[in-house]
């Protein structure tokens, strides 16, 4: 590695280079997945999100601390930077019992839910209506929070796509329902599953406030997500969010992309958002290269301590294998307060 | 012929397509992706997107959309990705395709057939790894196979659209690689179980991805000087007791290997309807090696844990003939 110039400590960063920072993690903890995967210390399902982390990372920095989120089988980035460790994102990958959800659940179900992180889920429209009742929990007992709920465009063809907007803009719910339209459901391009391709046309005839975004430019999504988050949580009720993104590599790591344009994929590459911001913080000044290097070598550097910790974590004993199927007695039942 | 399960199934998919106009295969990511398990690869570039038909994400619709197209008079081939998501097609599957005819007064029939993935053993999580026929199984109106064969991946399509009431076919996940010769007479009769291995012992019994296991399990035994016979279900409703009895009858012990969870499976079904019938013919209490009551779990040796294997089916063998 090169030596590079300590950076600032995170916190005193300005914003645009937590965004790129937050980027960068995201994206090398993705790019050692696929290697781990190709070496088989990761298995099942494993889908990256290389290409779209502008989205994850604006919107996440749109929320408060304190504010729900339910995301998809997609859902690294988002457990990432809702401040579930890298650590413990590794150990769960790798199936370990320090995983953040003790092995049990893998790449599709981390799980942090003292983070209010609710999953990794992997039915495609699985999270939407857990999203409505978080909400509803919250308006029903006086709770100013926001639910954000994460899910691609296909999940919009899906019967709980629409019962769940309808239940919450009927019910005035504080969810903000973003989609990170990527243009494919596996191999399905969009036009071959909807008849209204606009997304937001077809979310607006539930009646909720619509708002649009370019998902390769991270600010672009921080604002448009902050706007809509600050209105949710003024009481406008439910609102739908669409991030124009694309993801670079295939569906999962079991597919040979074979009905997509490599012409098509080079062009997004073209768009790819670590690549933008750095450059335009770089026209403006404000970004060098030898601090990007830093704030690579950090992620990179966090990357490789969450692996070393990964690896060196130990298996859960086959012994607890029937453990947290039904809550002990006399544990909490359910929910965080 | 030497050809995968997955190839057979294709053949036998192709066929139904050229021999008759009223068949189409729809269902999410067939056409240009070409299958999430590749089984409907190419058959695009054949047959065009008419018979063909990609869906999007919208299991209850396109399965509704099935049975529709059923009474309407064609000969549609759903593919559900797996059975997990067709949790989300559940209704139309139990309320609108397998009571239409009864609660019709048998005007129509519902000529429609449902494949899906099913099953545990890669890593997949518990929401991917389910393994519910049991649940198809236990309803009246649907007839429920499960092939474990390449012959039977080969020969089980034709008969099952040639039958006028709804059939759900459970392709196992681990099988699509199986290789196998293609028997010349790989023609199925989708009311009968198949006898798979023969011994005096004892009769394993299996369906789907725990055949192989059963009849691995059935060599490693031989191997210790314990003869059993095997028995393929691989028709889970209505289910084939005569079959199933004669077996018993020749060897007075049985012991079920069923992948879904012990309560309420298909497993206990079957030991109900063992005991039924030839109570007296038992030497021994019948056994069952099911799935633990845990939802599957992603880490490997946890996954492996839960499911129904080799060891354990030799265990339970050997305890039924105290050896
Ligand atoms: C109910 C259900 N049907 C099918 C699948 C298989 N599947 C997994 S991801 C996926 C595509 C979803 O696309 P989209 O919602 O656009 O999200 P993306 O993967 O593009 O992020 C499909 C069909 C599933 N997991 N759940
Ligand atoms: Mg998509």
């Amino acid at each position: 590695m090169t030596r590079t110039r300590k950076p600032r400590a995170s916190a005193e960063r300005p914003l645009e280079l937590r965004l790129l920072a937050d980027m960068l993690r995201i994206r090398r903890m993705e790019e050692k997945c696929a290697e781990l995967y190709g070496a088989g210390r990761i298995r099942g399902f494993l889908h990256l999100y290389i290409g779209e982390e502008a989205c994850a990372t604006g919107a996440m920095h749109a929320l408060a601390a304190d504010d729900n989120v339910v995301a998809t089988y997609r859902e690294h980035g988002h457990a990432l930077l809702r401040g579930v460790g890298m650590d413990a994102i590794m150990a769960e990958m790798f199936g370990k019992a320090a995983g953040c959800s003790r092995g049990r659940g893998g790449s599709m179900h981390l799980f942090d839910v003292a983070r209010r992180f609710y999953g990794g889920n992997a039915i495609v429209g699985g999270g939407l209506p857990l999203a409505v009742g978080l909400a509803l929990a919250d308006r029903l007992q006086g709770v100013r929070r926001v639910t954000l709920c994460v899910f691609g465009e296909g999940a919009m063809a899906e019967g709980a796509f629409h019962e769940s907007i309808n239940l919450a803009a009927l019910w005035q719910l504080p969810v903000l329902f973003c989609c990170e339209n990527n243009l494919y459901a596996m191999g399905t391009a969009l036009a071959r599953s909807e008849s209204q391709t606009d997304l937001c046309a077809k979310a607006a005839s539930y009646r909720v406030a619509t708002f649009r975004a370019d998902g390769m430019d991270v600010r672009a999504v921080f604002d448009t997500v902050s706007r809509a988050v600050r209105q949710v949580r003024e009481g406008g009720g439910p609102a739908f969010v669409e991030l124009q993104t694309y993801r670079f590599r295939a569906h999962s790591m079991f597919d040979p992309d074979l009905y997509r344009d490599k012409a098509e994929i080079e062009e997004w590459k073209q768009r790819g958002p670590i690549h933008s911001l750095s450059a335009q913080l770089k026209a403006e000044g404000r970004l060098d290269e030898e601090a990007f290097l830093a704030l690579d070598a950090e992620a990179e550097a966090e990357v490789a301590a969450a692996v070393a910790f990964a690896e060196q974590a130990p298996w859960e004993p086959v012994a607890d294998l029937l453990k947290d199927v039904h809550t002990p007695a006399g544990a909490a039942a359910g929910g965080t307060p | 012929m030497r050809m995968s399960y997955r190839e057979a199934l294709r053949l036998a998919l192709r066929e139904a397509l050229q021999n008759d106009a009223r068949v189409f295969l729809m269902g999410e990511d067939v056409g240009r992706y070409g299958g999430s398990y590749a089984v409907s690869k190419g058959l695009l570039e054949e047959f065009g997107p008419e018979r063909i038909r990609d869906t999007p994400l919208s299991e209850l619709g396109f399965v509704g959309a099935g049975v529709g197209a059923a009474l309407g008079g064609l000969r549609p081939i759903v593919e559900v990705m797996t059975v997990n998501f067709s949790l989300l097609a559940l209704d139309q599957i139990v309320n609108s395709a397998a009571l239409l005819r009864h609660m019709s007064g048998g005007q129509c029939s519902v000529p429609l057939v449902l494949r899906m993935a099913t099953g545990a053993g890669r890593q997949l999580g518990a929401q991917h790894s389910h393994s519910l026929e049991n649940w198809y199984a236990h309803i009246p109106g649907i007839r429920v196979l499960a092939p474990a064969t390449v012959a039977d991946a080969r020969g089980m399509l034709a008969p099952a659209l040639a039958d006028p009431d709804p059939v759900v076919i459970f392709e196992h996940a681990q099988l699509y690689n199986l290789e196998d010769e293609l028997p010349d007479d790989w023609r199925c009769d989708i009311a009968r179980a198949a006898v798979r291995r023969a011994g005096a012992q004892a009769s394993v019994f299996a369906y789907g991805g725990c055949l192989p296991k059963a009849l691995q399990a059935a060599e490693e035994l031989a191997a210790q000087g314990v003869e059993v016979e095997v028995v393929d279900l691989r028709v889970l409703r209505p289910l084939d007791i005569d079959t199933v009895a004669a077996s018993v009858r020749r060897t007075h012990r049985a012991v079920v290997v069923d992948e879904g969870w012990r309560s309420g499976s298909l497993a206990a079904e079957l030991i109900a309807r063992i005991v039924e019938t030839c109570f007296y013919e038992l030497d021994a209490p019948p056994a069952r090696v099911c799935s633990e009551e845990v939802p599957i779990p992603y880490a490997k040796h946890l996954e492996e844990a839960a499911l129904p294997q080799v060891p354990k089916i030799v265990a339970a063998v050997k305890e039924l003939l105290n050896v």
